[in-house]
Order: C-alpha cells, then sequence, then structure tokens
C-alpha cells in the first residue's frame, strides 16, 4: 500500500475517527462526504469508543501473500458499541472461544508490512474482552 | 512546584514460554538456568506487536489513569532497544496514535535497557522547567537474546508508560530526587544491521551493572540525605532474578522493599521496560505516604535513579486500568518452541 | 424501447487453456456466437472483463478484441462489475438494441487467470472487495462469504452439509457439460474433507480459478424471422449495487443487491418468483447459491439449505439451479461467467442442452454477481 494512502486513514487505523451525521445521528466509520441515511452533508467528528461485539467470523487458513506468515488467523465482522460495524482481525485468543456477540475490545497492532524494507502499517484489531 | 506521575500504565503481551521449553531444544539443563537466573518463563510477542504497539496500549492505560485529554501532552519520548525502524521515531506513531499530536516535542531514545527511564527523565525536566503541561515518557521492548544464549532465557517483551505532570489534584506520586550516573563501559551492545547482541559475559556483572548501580542508588541517597530503610519499596533493573535480589542486599535494602517490584521470574527482562514495569507494579500496590526509589540500568553504562513519594489519589486511580500483576498472571497463553521461533522471527523465511 | 431477443450464443471449453491468450480466448467464443446465429457483422460490442489489466496486463481490451474479431471500427466497450463484469455487458448490449440505437450487438466476457501465480490471482480478486477497510484484516474471498456462512448458519441452523450439497448438485450437473471445467461428480465427505480455506468452507466450496470466453449476440425481437435462428426474448433486466463491504449491509444473510435486482427484473418481465422454470445463478461460494435462492424469492429466508437438501433444485426439481454446473463445476473465468449464464439459459429455451435438458424451460433466469454482492444484475428471458 502506497504510504500515502495508510497515511490518509490514520485518524480511522490509530484513533478510530468516525463521523456522527447532525441531521439525523447515523456514524460513519470511515467518515464520508455525505450521509448514506440522509444525504446530509454536514457531520461532527469524533473518536468512537474501542468496544463492540462479534456478529459472524471465520478462520482463514489459506491468506494472500501479505499475510501468509499470520495463517491460520480469525477474522470477524465487530459492532462497535456506536453503532457501525468494521471487519477485523480476531487476536490473542484461542478458537474455541470464537462465537458470534463474544465482546472485544480493538487494541492497536501491526496490520502488514511491504517486505523488510517497506513502510510498517499499523490498525486496530480485537482482542477478547477479559475482565 | 510537586513534579511527578500523573498517569501510569502498563502492557504485556499475552504468551509466555517456559525455560525448559527453550532448553530442551538447546539441549541445555532447564534446571540450573532456573536457579541461575531465578526465572521460569518470560513473555512472548505475537508477530504483531512490537515496540510501537507496546507503547501505544500502555500510553492509553497511562491516560485512563491521567484522566488527562491527550492534546495537552507536550512530549512523547519512547526508549527501547526494539525501534520498529532504524529512521523514523517510534514516538510519532504513539504521538498520532493518542491524539497528542501536532504539538507536541517527540523523540526516540536508545541506551540499552535504561531508554525507558531516560524518557521518563526528560519528561518530568520539561515539566519542572515549565516548558510543558504534561509529558509522556514510555519504554518497551520486544528484545531478541540469540538462539542457545543465556540471553535468550531472559529477552522478553512489555512496555511501561509514565506522565509527568505539575497537578497537585492529579498527583499519583511525586518525584522528589533524580540522580544519574554513567560512564563508558562496553558489555553489553549491537552494532548497526546485527540481529542479535554481544555481551561481555561475566564482564556485564560486578564492573557494569553493579558498580553502576551502586553509583546511581549512593549518589541518590547522598544528595537526598536518606537511607534505605526510609524505602517501602526499590525497583532495580532485572536482567534476571538474582541481580536485582543481590545488589539491593549490598546496598542495604530487605528482600520485602525489593519483591513487589521485582517481575522478571515470571516475566523476563523486559529491557527498557524492566525497572519501569517494575515501578507500575509498585504504584499498583503502594499506599499514600509510601517512598519508593527505583534505578534502571542500561548497558553502556549508565543508570537513572528516582526517589518518589506516593500521593492519595493513587487510591482510586490504580483501578482505572489493568493492574500488572494481572497482566503477568492472568492473561497468559504458554507457546512451544516452534512457534517462538515463529513470532520472534528467528526462522527463515523465503525471499 | 423495442424488444430484444438473443439469437446466438457461444462458449467453448474452460479450463486452463495454456495455449490460448486472451486475445484468442475471446475470439474464438465470440465467433461461436457469430457463426451459430449466421452474422458476421457487429454494430457494436460490449466485453465484460474484471482485471485484464493485471491477469494479462492489457487494458484497452474493447480495442485490441474488435480489432481481433476482424470487426474493424465498430464501437466497442469493455465494462467491469467485478465478478458481474458479463451480466453488465449482457444488460448493456440489451440497452443499445432496445434503444434503437443498434441492431446486432454482441455481448461477451471473457477473463485469462492462469498466467500470473496463485497469490497475484487471489489478489487481483480481492480487489473485489473494499480494498481499505476490508484488506486490512487480511480477510480473503472465501473468509467474507465463509462469515456470511456462519451469520446464516446462527440465524438459520444452516447446516454445514447443506452447503456440501449444493457442490454435490452443481458437479453432478456438470459432469453433463461438455464444456465444463469440473465435469466429475463430487460427494458430501469429499467436500467437507478438502482443504480448509475459511472455516467453515473449504476448497470443494469453492469455484476455480478458469480461462474462458463466452459471447451472446443480441437483435431486435421482432427482425429474429430474418437470421432464421431460434431466438430467446429477453423479458427482464435489473441492476443493483450496494455496499461493497459485507460489514456495510444492512442483513448479511442476504443479498440486497440480488433482492433488488430480481424484484426489478420481475417488474420488467411481469412474472414473480413461481413463474421461472430454472435458473443460473452465482454460486461462487456453495453459501452464495443458498442465499442467493432466498434473495429471488425461490424460497423463504432461511430454507435455502433444507431446500438443496430436499432436491427442490436438482434437475428434476421445482425450481432447477445451476443445471450447467454453475460456476463451481463449469469454472469461472471472471468477466465471462455472466454470459455463460446466459448461454446455458438460451440453449435450455431452444431445447439444445443435450443431456441436460430440462422437459419445464420455457422461462429461465441468471443473477450475476460482483464480489461479496456488491453489484447485482439479473436476466429473465422466455421462449418466443
Amino acid at each position: 500500500m502506497p504510504p500515502a494512502r495508510a497515511w490518509r486513514s490514520y485518524p480511522q487505523t490509530y484513533r478510530l475517527e468516525a463521523a456522527r451525521c447532525r441531521s439525523c445521528g447515523t456514524v460513519h466509520f470511515p467518515p464520508r462526504l455525505i450521509c448514506r441515511q440522509c444525504q446530509s452533508r454536514d457531520f461532527e467528528t469524533f473518536r468512537m469508543q474501542r468496544t463492540g461485539k462479534v456478529v459472524t467470523h471465520t478462520i482463514i487458513r489459506t491468506p494472500a501473500a501479505a499475510f501468509a506468515g499470520d495463517a491460520p488467523f480469525a477474522v470477524a465482522i465487530v459492532e462497535m458499541d456506536d453503532g457501525v460495524r468494521l471487519t477485523t482481525q480476531l487476536v490473542d485468543l484461542d478458537f474455541e472461544e470464537l462465537k458470534v456477540g463474544l465482546p472485544v475490545r480493538l487494541e492497536l497492532r501491526r496490520a502488514f508490512s511491504e517486505g523488510d524494507a517497506g513502510v510498517i502499517h499499523y490498525a486496530y484489531k480485537a482482542i477478547p474482552v477479559r475482565s | 512546584m510537586a513534579v511527578g506521575i500523573i498517569g501510569y500504565g502498563a502492557h504485556i503481551p499475552r504468551r509466555r514460554i517456559k525455560v525448559e521449553e527453550i532448553a530442551k531444544v538447546w539441549g541445555a539443563d532447564a534446571p540450573s538456568y532456573k536457579k541461575g537466573l531465578e526465572l521460569r518463563e518470560k513473555s512472548v510477542p505475537g508477530l504483531d506487536e512490537d515496540t510501537i504497539t507496546l507503547a501505544v496500549e500502555a500510553a492509553r492505560n497511562a491516560l485512563l489513569r491521567a484522566q488527562i485529554e491527550a492534546a495537552d501532552i507536550g512530549c512523547v519520548y519512547v526508549g527501547s532497544e526494539s525501534h520498529p525502524y532504524a529512521v523514523k521515531p517510534s514516538g510519532v506513531t504513539v504521538a498520532e496514535a493518542i491524539g497528542a499530536t501536532p504539538d507536541c516535542h517527540c523523540a526516540d531514545f536508545e541506551f540499552a535497557c535504561k531508554a525507558g527511564s531516560e524518557g521518563m527523565f526528560v519528561a518530568y525536566g520539561l515539566v519542572k522547567a515549565g516548558l510543558i503541561k504534561y509529558g509522556l515518557g514510555i519504554g518497551a521492548d520486544t528484545s531478541q537474546g540469540a538462539p542457545g544464549d543465556a540471553l535468550e532465557y531472559s529477552a522478553a517483551a512489555g512496555g511501561a508508560a509514565f506522565i509527568m505532570g505539575a497537578d497537585d489534584s492529579k498527583m499519583l506520586a511525586t518525584i522528589e530526587e533524580t540522580f544519574s550516573f554513567m560512564t563508558d563501559t562496553p558489555d553489553f551492545w549491537r552494532r548497526e544491521h546485527q540481529y542479535y547482541p554481544m555481551h561481555g559475559g561475566r564482564f556485564t556483572g560486578e564492573p557494569a551493572y553493579f558498580r553502576t548501580v551502586h553509583g546511581a542508588v549512593n549518589g541518590i541517597l547522598e544528595k537526598s540525605k536518606m537511607k534505605p530503610a526510609d524505602f517501602k519499596y526499590v525497583i532495580f533493573h532485572q536482567p534476571n532474578g538474582k541481580f536485582p535480589k543481590r545488589v539491593g542486599k549490598q546496598l542495604g535494602f530487605k528482600p520485602e522493599q525489593i519483591d513487589t517490584g521485582r517481575l522478571v521470574p515470571t516475566l523476563g527482562n523486559t529491557y527498557s521496560g524492566a525497572s519501569p514495569l517494575g515501578l507500575t507494579a509498585v504504584l499498583d500496590a503502594a499506599d499514600p505516604g509510601d517512598r519508593v526509589l527505583m534505578c534502571s540500568y542500561g548497558s553502556g553504562a549508565g543508570s537513572d535513579a528516582f526517589i518518589l513519594t506516593v500521593q492519595e489519589r493513587i487510591k482510586e486511580a490504580r483501578g482505572l486500568a489493568p493492574t500488572t500483576r494481572w497482566l503477568l498472571d492472568e492473561n497468559v497463553r504458554y507457546v512451544e518452541y516452534g512457534e517462538y521461533a515463529k513470532l520472534r522471527r528467528k526462522i527463515r523465511l523465503a525471499e | 424501447m423495442r424488444d430484444v431477443a438473443v439469437i446466438g450464443v457461444g462458449m467453448q471449453k474452460w479450463g486452463e487453456l495454456w495455449t490460448k491468450s486472451i486475445r484468442d480466448i475471446f475470439v474464438e467464443s465470440a465467433l461461436l456466437a457469430m457463426d451459430d446465429a449466421g452474422v458476421d457483422h457487429l454494430d457494436s460490442m460490449y466485453v465484460g472483463s474484471m482485471s485484464p489489466g493485471i491477469f494479462s496486463s492489457q487494458e484497452h481490451l474493447e480495442s485490441v478484441l474488435a480489432d481481433y474479431l476482424g470487426q474493424h471500427h465498430i464501437p466497442g466497450t469493455r465494462v467491469e462489475s467485478a465478478c458481474a463484469s458479463g451480466g453488465l455487458a449482457f444488460r448493456l448490449g440489451w440497452m443499445e438494441v432496445a434503444s434503437g440505437l443498434s441492431d446486432i450487438v454482441l455481448a461477451g466476457g471473457v477473463e485469462k487467470m492462469t498466467d500470473i501465480s496463485g497469490s497475484e490471482a487471489t489478489y487481483a480478486l480481492a480487489t473485489a472487495a473494499d480494498m481499505k477497510w476490508e484488506g486490512l484484516s487480511g480477510v480473503t474471498f472465501p473468509g467474507l462469504y465463509a462469515m456470511m456462512a456462519v451469520a446464516h448458519m446462527e440465524r438459520y441452523g444452516t447446516k454445514r452439509e447443506h452447503l456440501a450439497q449444493v457442490a454435490v448438485k452443481n458437479h453432478a450437473n456438470g459432469s453433463k457439460n461438455p464444456r465444463a471445467q469440473f465435469p466429475f461428480p463430487v460427494t458430501v465427505e469429499q467436500v467437507i474433507n478438502s482443504v480448509k480455506v475459511a472455516d467453515p468452507l473449504n476448497i470443494l466450496d469453492c469455484s476455480p480459478i478458469t480461462d474462458g470466453g463466452a459471447a451472446a449476440i443480441l437483435v431486435p425481437a421482432d427482425k429474429v424471422k430474418d437470421y432464421g435462428k431460434p431466438g430467446v426474448r429477453i423479458i427482464g433486466s435489473g441492476h443493483a449495487t450496494d455496499s461493497i463491504a459485507l460489514h456495510g449491509r444492512d442483513d448479511l444473510t442476504t443479498i440486497a443487491a440480488a433482492a433488488k435486482a430480481a424484484e426489478r427484473a420481475y417488474a420488467m418481465a411481469g412474472k414473480k418468483p413461481e413463474d421461472i422454470d430454472f435458473a443460473e445463478v452465482h454460486d461462487c461460494f456453495t453459501i452464495a447459491e443458498i442465499v442467493i435462492s432466498e434473495a429471488l424469492g425461490f424460497f423463504e429466508p432461511g430454507q435455502g439449505g433444507p431446500a438443496v437438501e430436499s432436491g427442490a433444485t436438482a434437475p428434476d426439481g421445482k425450481i432447477p439451479i445451476n443445471v450447467s454446473g454453475g460456476l463451481k463445476s463449469k469454472g469461472h473465468p471472471v468477466g465471462a461467467t455472466g454470459i455463460a449464464q446466459i448461454v446455458e439459459v438460451v440453449e435450455q429455451l431452444r431445447g439444445a442442452a443435450g443431456e441436460r435438458q430440462l422437459k419445464q424451460a420455457r422461462v429461465g433466469l441468471t443473477q450475476n454477481m460482483g464480489g461479496s454482492g456488491g453489484s447485482c444484475l439479473v436476466h429473465i428471458m422466455e421462449v418466443m
């Protein structure tokens, strides 16, 4: 991924910055220019809470080349407490713990890097909430 | 004005590997390593964890305890021996991730295992000088030990973050005194482009670690006109389980003063995170009014010593983020050597 | 808008066509269609191809292919909608004839996937997903459909065996298709025990990497008699998009783009799901066929799995699905798939489907979609 493309989304990958439509309250992650629900163009940005729950999941056994060393790894669609859904790796868990409804928290982790010489891309990954 | 720690946070990866696992692969005698190092197991980072990710999560925990806006942080310093880049500071990613950018000073520190305490010292100094409101100093590492070498049993991963401030209402522990002791002592080093560090064997002991720690502790005790008995807790840099006990005894400290901050038997040596993590464990346990002495050590060689007094607000703040003992004891998963070697990138992959 | 008919179709045997380039594959299938239609001149052509730039290092495809087809100077358009590129080419060809602008239009599709490595091909296909917001998780296409399967199983109790039964049915059908890439039967045990790809999907739940092309010739319906070839009338066309990322959908257990496209096609055709005799649907993964069969209105939500189990979608069932063998057995050269679905429907409606001929074949439906359901085209055709 070109450095510029990754850099543009640091507010999202690092800080979970989302945009809430000032007209209808719909939260967009990543932020957009026009509201998906009501077509308003007026938003306020805010940082989402880091917690949510698993809506569906899988275990990737045959990954794409960039993620070759990580397999097998779990991926889930997580519904964040602020109402948006996102797709993320689910790490630091035993596969037996994977289930719909699992409460998770997003942490910063290395997402991928282009070999040993390329920029390292960091992004959110989900880990199970443990008290 | 009183300056000190207004927020602290720890982060330790979940995986562990036992001494026996490493010993069996290299045909070494596990019991004698365990006895000699006073070390049972160490933490192992995942492939997706590095100094930056550990530093970010530790900093987030520190923010939870400090209860300040990250935008008010005036400096972010990350000290490590395993910065992910040779050129591009870890600190900018930490600052960006917590939202301290853009008006923030940033620099990466290195000085073997004392890079973390350096960051703490400079952040403290800037606040004390009145140049910034809050300063963040972090020690984090995912250090490597050469396969089969003694250091492989102890080189571990972890991070601790401290937010310094002068806010009385937020104070968790005031810093009463600092003292640094430094000489050119080539006990342990890594040349540019080398993957693993090298060390001088037994030279790393008495002429290096012990001499330097003695120098810093005696220096700070003299400067503050205090004695070992004045302290409830003392934290030493902990490359293995024995050194902190021995140097503590030599300096006149008792085991009960040393134990809380001595995490190495089940954590390993987290290098720049070592004494800082010991300090977080002490802050998790200490009472208001307790006096704490922390002395780091970095090969090369130097030590930074701090005297702190725990404040009232510690009682309400400590529960706001995971405690170090919980991170160390509750949140664990053991791995075998094969997975360990893969995670530590010791296996040569195809181009 | 005037009625449009298909009077010729063509497609070669699909597989790893080492000796044929993308130009060869397209021209071969196009000539088969033109010969079938009895035409030697086109007014215009549309070709669907997802990633010739990545697979064949060739963009500007319409220029290359119109020339190599010997149709000098004709208007040519290459369209892309990921795996729905073929269906999109068909719709645009239909629009151009329906509008009165052209009288003979070729709608074709082609993909040459096997020159590059498996991991490069995986990357090319991944560009049909949200490269930014799904890509950063490392999720693969099978992974996205696997998550759809988990959600469907969680909500409706769909069983792993139901998914495998889709593959078994489609391979049984494909064994009768001389053009299929994998014309051999498989069993439920073989499917479930094949290499794991993304839980709960195994390799035999997934459509393959294939080289192939397909083409159809479209003319005004009232001119069919001039060609002396059996024509098939296009009575409905529906097209819809949805959030590219699976996590952006309102409901993970259905594919709204398919339901919407079908709704539009049914409305145009004046038909309801029960009026459809058979359908060619986009079984890129076994779960997709189950979900689509519900989205098209053939079964109630959640009943797609039991429907396969009961044989309702077998050739002798209530609504035969993927009699051609589907993507699973026939193969999936991405841009060509949508047109190959048309080929099967046309041949069934003409009574020319050989061993696969259905007794009741008067109204056929094709459903072609892109990515994990980000775009979808549905066409309905009827005997003339």
